[in-house]
């Protein structure tokens, strides 16, 4: 099976649920305007499960609908699968015989974000869920530079420390602020002619590795990432670097 | 001066703290010494810290006393008025106040014109050369108007909650951040009108380390809108008509943390703000602002919070979101514990002193939830008169909103069975984005259907004697004594240099803001801190 749809309780019924808000009072007439917008989506057998006054000036609806469109999963390209990763030690190993080095990673939430929240997870001795975070390698020289860096002083920084690898969080997503940030610290790097001499990564809840690629960093890390997970990479990487 | 109690305030609630009450309320039993020595290590351990703030001042301080005088604006470029005058003090040492009064005493001119000539290069003239009695005497009605605002402000809060009552606690409080204060405004009124008793006007987040309070109506802001007066003044107007309209008064909320504290204080208090978050060692452990000036500027802050009745919001949830929640339970409490000592020291009554805690064990674990109420009833019974402010999950909310409603749900459910007080409704979407104004309503009304069916569950069951919850309360209050025993024997200065708390070290002279710190002359005056001092509250 290539071509699926959206599973109800039958094969192919296209059955998917949806929720929105309207900014009219609730009346039926604002419950038949929710049924309508949601045919002009290209749904079909659009159903008002609930509709309701949720402020004043606002109401709310859950619509149960119907979508005649499919996806041909064979002409996916699946996304690169997750390599395995390494406990602490392994890591710790792999830099020590494939690197013969420590190496210097630099981390910090960038822009105007104060949220730390997830730099903090990965590079911060504590770690996260209980998986040690970069500080206590044996292996990684770790720099946490903290909240609100200007991509500038990062780019600054990491090179007076010949840093490895970059770390960039944001946690704020408001108004694409991540992705102008993002940008912003790729951008600088190449200007610098630092590219090609670090590891680029980004994190943050919103990540993803198919973000991160199209913004020109090495990988992306989203929600739930453990620090050993981003070691892996790191350590996996700069081995197949030092053995080129 | 009388403070109205946490009951009177919030129209009912605090039971813990009602004898008549007491009997009937689900109870721990506590170790009373425990409680007491804790008390005691916390006091011990804010006393030296107090006498450090009594000898220091900060530029802003200083800069919170010239808005009180009546000193708002910017210069040309867009630099506020009081920063200009601060910035050119010929002797810091002495404080803006006594510039100030000399500079009216000199020339005749009102604050505004002083603050103007100085905008336009005028130097202030040196006060030394300038009679006591005549600055003092030129300043003290600008001073007075000051103050007269403040308790104007008090007043009408008093009589609108008289008139329109807030509701029953716990107090659904939820959070506007669009950047844009006239959108926030709309999302404000929308959750009002849908049950919100507290409405929260979260920051840009870069303004916690701007060392300048931004002027005027904003429009661009990241993960919050710039707290400035004019945001202030917009929305306390939307709120108190759609106060009027509702039948209730809405609180608003804002946050005096960060490099502008006191000012923060000042303007809330000017623009009747009703809460502020506000915290004595956040800004130090979670965002690098230097400790002496926290510590100096959340006295300061504090004081002008007592005098205007803001209720403040202490950060304790941010020990459980950046740590294991389990293991950081007796960090918060502790903290509980140091943030009352300083308030107390402040002047600011136990009503208006709401505790932070927050609902971040990880949901996975099996009776977490007898933890996460074990942790609430703690606080409550040992803050009785306090407004606990209870945060919801964060860490642990993912993109799927079915479970995050649900885990709402159970933190709504410990918060009305723990009768915390200031409610802040998690969101299903936390983990996606700055809410949808559907979210704020969908929040809302999970927590009125959780507190209203089990409003009174607390009255009918008891904690089994020795059972999970009360070890467990146990556990985490001699955990906290032993936190306090250490800092109090280490000193809180340099415990926090040492990473005591949050596992941070933050050194003495080191973060942000450093450079604003400084010693007091023996001929240092604030008019402000004389007249809020006096009145220091009884703990």
């Amino acid at each position: 099976m290539s071509l699926v749809r959206p599973y109800g309780d039958t094969l192919d019924d296209g059955a998917v649920q949806l929720s929105f808000t309207l900014p009219i009072p609730w009346s039926e007439t604002a419950d038949e305007a929710a049924r309508q917008l949601t045919a002009k989506m290209g749904f079909t057998g659009a159903a008002v499960a609930e509709g309701r006054a949720i402020a004043r000036n606002f109401s709310f609806f859950v619509v149960y609908a119907r979508t005649p469109a499919a996806v041909d999963v064979s002409a996916i390209q699946a996304p690169p699968a997750a390599s395995e990763t390494l406990t602490m030690e392994q890591v710790d190993e792999l830099i020590a015989r494939r690197v013969g080095r420590t190496i210097t990673v630099v981390g910090a939430c960038i822009g105007t974000d104060a949220h730390t929240v997830g730099i903090d997870a990965i590079l911060n001795m504590k770690g996260y869920k209980g998986d040690y975070g970069l500080e206590r390698y044996r292996g990684f020289e770790v720099f946490n530079l903290g909240s609100q860096i200007a991509v500038e002083d990062l780019v600054r920084f990491a090179i007076e420390h010949g840093a490895d690898a970059i770390l960039a969080s944001q946690v704020v997503t408001q108004k694409g602020s991540d992705i102008a940030n993002f940008t912003a610290l790729a951008e600088l790097l190449e200007a610098e002619n630092a590219r090609d001499r670090v590891l680029l990564l980004a994190g943050g809840p919103r990540v993803t590795n198919l973000l991160a690629a199209e913004l020109g960093y090495d990988a992306g890390f989203g929600r739930g990432t453990l620090p050993s997970e981003v070691a892996s990479f790191i350590a996996r990487r700069l081995a197949e670097r030092a053995a080129v | 001066m009388r403070f109205v109690t946490a009951t009177e305030r919030f129209g009912g609630g605090t039971a813990a703290s009602d004898p008549e009450n007491a009997s009937r309320t689900m109870r721990l039993r506590l170790d009373e010494e425990a409680v007491a020595r804790a008390r005691r290590l916390a006091g011990a351990i804010a006393g030296p810290t107090e006498r450090f703030i009594a000898r220091h001042s900060t530029v802003s301080v200083e800069r919170a006393v010239l808005r009180l005088c009546g000193i708002d604006g910017v210069d040309a470029d867009g630099v506020p008025l009081p920063n200009r005058i601060v910035d050119g003090l010929p002797r810091r040492e002495l404080g803006a106040a006594r510039a100030l009064g000399a500079a009216l005493a000199e020339t005749g001119r009102t604050p505004r014109q002083v603050a103007e000539a100085v905008a336009a290069g005028e130097p202030l003239p040196d006060p030394a050369r300038t009679p006591e009695a005549a600055l003092r005497a030129a300043l003290a009605p600008h001073a007075a108007a000051g103050l007269a605002r403040i308790d104007a402000n008090r007043r009408a809060r008093e009589t609108l909650l008289a008139r329109l009552p807030l509701g029953e606690p716990p107090l659904l409080y939820v959070i506007v951040a669009s950047g844009n204060i006239y959108e926030d405004r709309t999302a404000a009124v929308a959750a009002a009108e849908a049950g919100a008793q507290i409405v929260a006007v979260i920051r840009s987040t870069a303004q916690s380390l701007i060392d300048y309070v931004p002027y005027g109506a904003t429009t661009e802001g990241f993960g919050g809108t710039y707290a400035t007066q004019e945001n202030f003044r917009i929305m306390r107007a939307a709120l108190d008509e759609a106060s009027e309209r509702l039948g209730r008064y809405v609180m608003l909320t804002n946050y005096a943390s960060g490099l502008c504290m006191p000012e923060i204080a000042a303007t809330a208090a000017l623009e009747r703000l009703d809460m502020l978050l506000n915290d004595s060692m956040y800004g130090i452990l979670f965002r690098d602002i230097n400790m002496q000036r926290t510590f100096v500027d959340q006295h300061f802050s504090r004081q002008l919070n007592a005098r205007s009745g803001i209720v403040i919001n202490t950060g304790e949830d941010n020990y459980l979101t950046t740590a294991d929640a389990v293991q950081q339970a007796p960090a918060v409490l502790a903290s509980q514990f140091v943030n009352e000592a300083f308030a107390r020291g402040a002047g600011l009554p136990a009503a208006q002193t709401g505790l932070g805690d927050a609902y971040e064990i990880d949901p996975d674990l099996e009776d977490g939830f007898l933890l996460q109420v074990a942790q609430a009833q703690l606080a409550r019974q040992i803050f009785p008169d306090a407004p606990l402010k209870y945060m919801p999950p964060t860490k642990h909310m993912t993109g799927d909103i079915f479970k995050g409603h649900l885990i709402d749900a159970m933190f709504n459910l410990t918060s009305v069975l723990t009768r915390q007080t200031i409610h802040l409704c998690g969101m299903m979407t936390e983990a996606i984005h700055t809410p949808f104004l559907a979210d704020r309503a969908l929040a809302l009304e999970n927590a009125r259907y959780v507190m209203n069916t089990a409003r009174h569950l607390a009255d009918e069951i008891e904690i089994v004697p020795g059972g999970k919850i009360e070890r467990r309360a146990h556990e985490v209050l001699a955990g906290a004594v032993r936190i306090l025993e250490q800092v109090a024997e280490r000193g809180l200065m340099a415990s926090i240099e040492g990473g005591t708390f949050a596992d941070v070290r933050r050194p003495r002279d080191g973060g942000r803001g450093y450079d604003g710190v400084f010693a007091k002359d023996e001929g240092y005056w604030n008019p402000f801190a004389e007249a809020l001092a006096a009145e220091a509250v009884p703990a």
